[in-house]
């Protein structure tokens, strides 16, 4: 039987591990340009929307 | 044009519905607020009614600012988003028909029966069981509309904006179920499936969240799309967007225990309410940064664009009311704070300075849009409104401050002997300068919107039906 007490410091390590996983996922420079897709969706319905492609997002790691 | 191009329209005609009753339940909601400020400078207000008295217009107050004024806000743009950044109609009209006709139902619904005192008594959930079952219904369809859209979207992506729209929907709908579980005993009598501390405990996860998901998510979801959008700029930084999204849909639905510090509560529930409202400062203020830093280079825009300017204050007034809010978490604090005026002031930095201001900015920017104009019929009362917005919610929040530490002080101060050295009625008289204060700051606030009004009907009716029409127009392109 797994007492109380283990059962919520794995919680706690779940999320942890949860947490560090979103992080690395997030900004992992793989997603770069889809994420720079993503946040021109504003605009996708605007005429001049492939010049501001070029321009994309400021959130940067190359 | 190639063939892989085809041309379809949004549904405005449901945001355009929604927007103008954002702007009408807004002007009512707040002058019922004015209204009760007022009856707590001149008591004679309640005119002596069992129907007028603060008691059963306070709730009507709340419920109207928040899901009338707040609900269609939240309806307008989430409509007008998902459609936009997903290149796609709503899935049905009639079923988005169906969530206009049925959520003004329920507001109609609230403003016949909680004047009349027919109430569950639980704060924010007062509507008795068979509007919570329409309100459950109209949701459900509510959700069906816009996850429904999300699936036939043309774009890859779902933009971040939607995740935090529909964030906001699912928990708000698991929020209102849960909560208003009870046992009917007549036409509109209940009682609540729970007892005591559990039922407390509920109605405060609920209570909390309805502040975390209809509130802040759901506004959220706002921001990111109509700031950018203001702005014409991408978001700052997507990627912050992302782990903001899951940070603080994590982190809010354990924070409800701080509404009630030193009660019958277990005390490590409250100790856990509290490290998780500390926490959930950091996500917060990572959206805040997120939306304030996405102006950079832009800067200079808010010296000609009031609407940018509502935009950005309002992520100000968040920024600032996510800093009070943790720390009237701590218990300490809260032991100095709990059930003054303090409370009140924080409540509005948050309604009047963040979800007041950015639905403000987001409907003057989306209703030429849906109304097929260049832009609202007059940019100089925008300007005006934002004046009287700011300055009314700066008196509401300061008048509030000085009330609520003033009645902490009093309420706590003891002689050597152990008795208490003011009775409660001389902290209530020295709270009266600032309940008149508070009105003024909320008479500012109503003009702003009364001035929304007039803009809102002179921009509607220059619109003509073939304008509209054609601004509803947009292309696809099915290769992207």
């Amino acid at each position: 039987m797994m007492d109380i007490g283990t059962l919520r410091g794995l919680g706690t390590a779940v999320v942890l591990i949860a947490f560090v996983g979103l992080i690395l996922w997030a900004f992992s420079s793989r997603r770069k340009s889809e994420f720079d897709e993503a946040a021109n969706l504003p605009f996708a319905d605007e005429p001049d929307a492939a010049a501001r492609d070029e321009k994309a997002s400021r959130s940067k790691s190359e | 044009m190639s063939t892989a191009i085809s041309q379809t329209a949004y549904n405005y005609k449901v945001v355009r519905q929604f927007a103008v009753m954002t702007v009408i339940w807004g002007v009512i909601g707040m002058a019922l607020g004015v209204l009760i400020a007022a009856q707590l400078v001149w008591p004679e207000l309640n005119l002596g009614l069992p129907w007028t008295s603060f008691g059963r217009l306070r709730p009507l107050h709340t419920n109207a600012v928040i899901f009338a004024f707040g609900g269609c806000a939240l309806f307008a743009t989430s409509y007008y988003v998902v459609q936009r950044t997903s290149q796609a109609r709503l899935i049905s009209d009639s079923l988005a028909a169906f969530t206009f006709w049925g959520w003004q139902a329920i507001i109609v619904l609230a403003v016949v029966t909680l004047p009349l005192g027919y109430t569950t008594s639980k704060e924010y959930a007062e509507l008795e069981w068979p509007i919570d079952i329409l309100i459950a219904v109209v949701w459900v369809s509510y959700a069906l509309v816009f996850f429904g859209t999300i699936v036939k979207r043309t774009t890859k992506h779902i933009y971040v904006g939607n995740w935090f729209f529909g964030g906001f929907i699912l928990t708000v709908a698991l929020l209102h179920i849960v909560n208003n579980l009870e046992l009917p005993v007549g036409a509109l009598k209940s009682y609540s499936i729970y007892s005591g501390a559990t039922d407390a405990m509920i109605q405060w996860w609920y209570g909390h969240n309805a502040v975390g998901f209809f509130l802040t998510a759901g506004f959220l979801g706002m921001m990111y799309y109509f700031v950018p959008k203001q702005a014409a700029r991408p978001i700052y930084s997507y990627r912050l967007s992302i782990v903001h999204f899951w940070a603080l849909i994590t982190l809010y639905i354990w924070a409800g225990p701080h509404h009630l510090h030193y009660t019958a509560l277990p005390d490590w529930a409250q100790s856990l309410g509290m490290v998780m409202s500390l926490i959930l400062l950091a996500p917060s203020w990572g959206g805040m940064i997120n939306g304030m830093m996405t102006l950079s280079g832009a800067w200079h825009k808010l010296r000609t664009d009031p609407i940018l300017r509502f935009l950005v204050v309002s992520l100000a007034f968040y920024g600032m009311s996510t800093f009070e809010g943790p720390m009237m978490a701590i218990k300490t604090v809260n032991a100095l704070s709990h059930y003054t005026d303090w409370t009140i002031g924080h409540v509005h930095a948050g309604a009047l300075g963040w979800v007041a201001m950015i639905s403000i900015g987001s409907i003057y920017h989306l209703i030429p849009k849906v109304f097929g104009r260049q832009q609202m019929h007059s940019i100089a009362l925008i300007n005006a409104h934002f004046w009287l917005a700011t300055v009314g919610t700066v008196l509401y929040i300061a008048s509030m401050w000085v009330n609520g530490i003033t009645q902490g002080l009093m309420w706590r101060a003891v002689n050597e002997d152990g008795t208490l050295t003011y009775s409660f009625v001389e902290a209530l008289e020295a709270s009266h300068i600032g309940y008149l204060v508070r009105m003024i700051g909320g008479a500012f606030f109503v003009t702003g919107m009364l001035l929304m009004a007039y803009n809102t009907w002179r921009t509607v009716r220059a619109a003509n039906p073939a304008e509209y029409e054609a601004a509803a127009k947009f292309t696809v392109e099915a290769a992207h």
